[in-house]
């Protein structure tokens, strides 16, 4: 494989920050990347829409109205 | 109703307080050793501000002796257990530690969980070796609504899984409490969250009388009562060793110790974590006051304490812990705490169904 194909294989990053829902462009969230250790994401990436959150003993899922679930 | 948001902070952080000397440390240590050790009554207020001043490099000390006293007052055994929350957001209630508060500008939203996602919490709490699983429900106290959800998830646990059933549902009617104890719930949590001269700080939508209500409701119904409260929200130690002796002479069966970990959103949002030391000597102090009862670790250990604090304290007190996730924020691998205990020789305590 060329190395300029490389690219276009990797994703565009997300534009919003899951912890605060900030743009990821405008400042740093290397706070908000460590509070995502710890907490499930609040904010979609994709939208920056709030998310519906539940937590069980041992995972999570996350829930955008039109992005739909994540989970971890 | 005032709108909290616009407010500025409500807390007035309390001044740094001078450590106890050398000589007046081994006094408090020699006292502590005879009043609770051999004689298995809690400390007195005057002496728990001073277990909260003892100077860090005592404080191996006083763990060491906090240790000797859960091992002789409780023994050995840890008691394990999950929560889950039912119902997440949307409280009417301004507790201000609380990310679920439909009163701040806290990211959480609301959601229910149903039954069948709640038994499924029960088997995972199981599969850990925990004996206990909390529902939990972000309310003032239960509606008819919730309290048919409450009915049909604890009837469907205990016919699917063998776990002890515990709730925490806000304050209870007498009717609701006696509905609960009738369905087969063995324990019943409300905490008095804060000493009841920094209540007001904390709360303003119910009163800490209030709370204290519920929880001798909840006794007297023949439910276990676990009853604790959160440190580091700006109190002063004075306050933080009287909310130790309320509890203390309220009794409960066990008390969850919380760790403030500021919310984004909430009025104790910017709040500082506790330090791992001052932490230390929390753990050592709840436990002088309380030399049998349950004493579990509950939220914000993760970050005051860390994986070296997580060891110290069940080395100083500590006799239970909450495994997994919390209810809006994640926990450590139950993995982890396990093996620790495992390697600490401190047996999980078995399941005996009380009801």
């Amino acid at each position: 494989m060329s190395a300029d194909l490389v690219p276009d294989l990797v994703p565009d990053p997300e534009p919003y920050c899951g912890h605060c829902g900030g743009g990821v462009a405008d400042q740093e969230h290397g706070r908000c990347l460590r509070h995502l250790a710890l907490e499930p994401p609040r904010f979609c990436t994709t939208c920056r829409r709030r998310m519906k959150v539940q937590v069980m003993p041992r995972g999570w899922s996350a829930t955008c109205a039109r992005h739909g679930v994540v989970a971890g | 109703m005032s709108d909290l948001r616009s407010l500025p902070h409500p807390t007035v952080r309390p001044a740094p307080v001078a450590p106890l000397d050398d000589d007046a440390t081994t006094a408090l240590l020699d006292r502590a050793r005879r009043t609770v050790l051999d004689s298995g009554r809690g400390l007195d207020v005057p002496d728990l501000v001073a277990v909260l001043r003892v100077p860090d490099d005592r404080v191996p000390a006083l763990l060491d002796l906090a240790h000797a006293v859960r091992m002789a007052h409780c023994g050995p055994e840890v008691e394990v257990e999950g929560i889950i929350s039912l119902k997440t957001g949307g409280c009417p209630e301004d507790c201000h530690f609380c990310s679920q508060s439909g009163q701040f500008t806290s990211p959480v939203r609301a959601v229910w969980l149903d039954v069948r996602q709640l038994v499924a919490a029960a088997k995972e709490t199981a599969a850990t070796g925990a004996t206990e699983f909390c529902i939990v429900a972000a309310v003032r106290g239960p509606d008819d609504r919730l309290m048919a959800q409450v009915r049909e998830g604890v009837a469907a646990i205990r016919a699917e899984v063998d776990i002890n059933v515990a709730c925490s549902l806000g304050m209870l009617t007498q009717a609701q409490v006696d509905e609960l104890a009738g369905m087969g719930v063995h324990r019943y949590n409300h905490n008095l969250e804060a000493a009841r001269s920094y209540f007001d700080k904390v709360v303003t939508t119910h009163s800490w009388e209030e709370r204290w209500e519920t929880c001798t409701m909840v006794r007297d119904a023949g439910m276990e009562l676990c009853c604790g409260g959160l440190v580091g929200m700006g109190e002063s130690l004075e306050q933080r060793a009287e909310l130790a002796a309320e509890l203390a002479a309220l009794d409960p069966h066990e008390v969850p110790l919380n760790f403030l970990n500021p919310r984004p959103g909430t009025p104790f949002g910017d709040l500082p974590l506790m330090g791992p030391q001052d932490a230390l000597r929390t753990i050592a102090a709840f436990r002088l006051a309380m030399p049998r009862t349950i004493l579990r670790y509950a939220g914000g250990r993760e970050l005051t304490l860390g994986d070296l604090g997580t060891r110290e304290g069940l080395l100083g007190g500590i006799n239970a812990v909450i495994v997994g996730n919390y209810l809006t924020t994640l926990g450590r691998e139950p993995d982890a705490d396990l093996d620790l205990l495992a390697e600490l020789r401190m047996p999980i305590r078995e399941l005996a169904k009380t009801l």
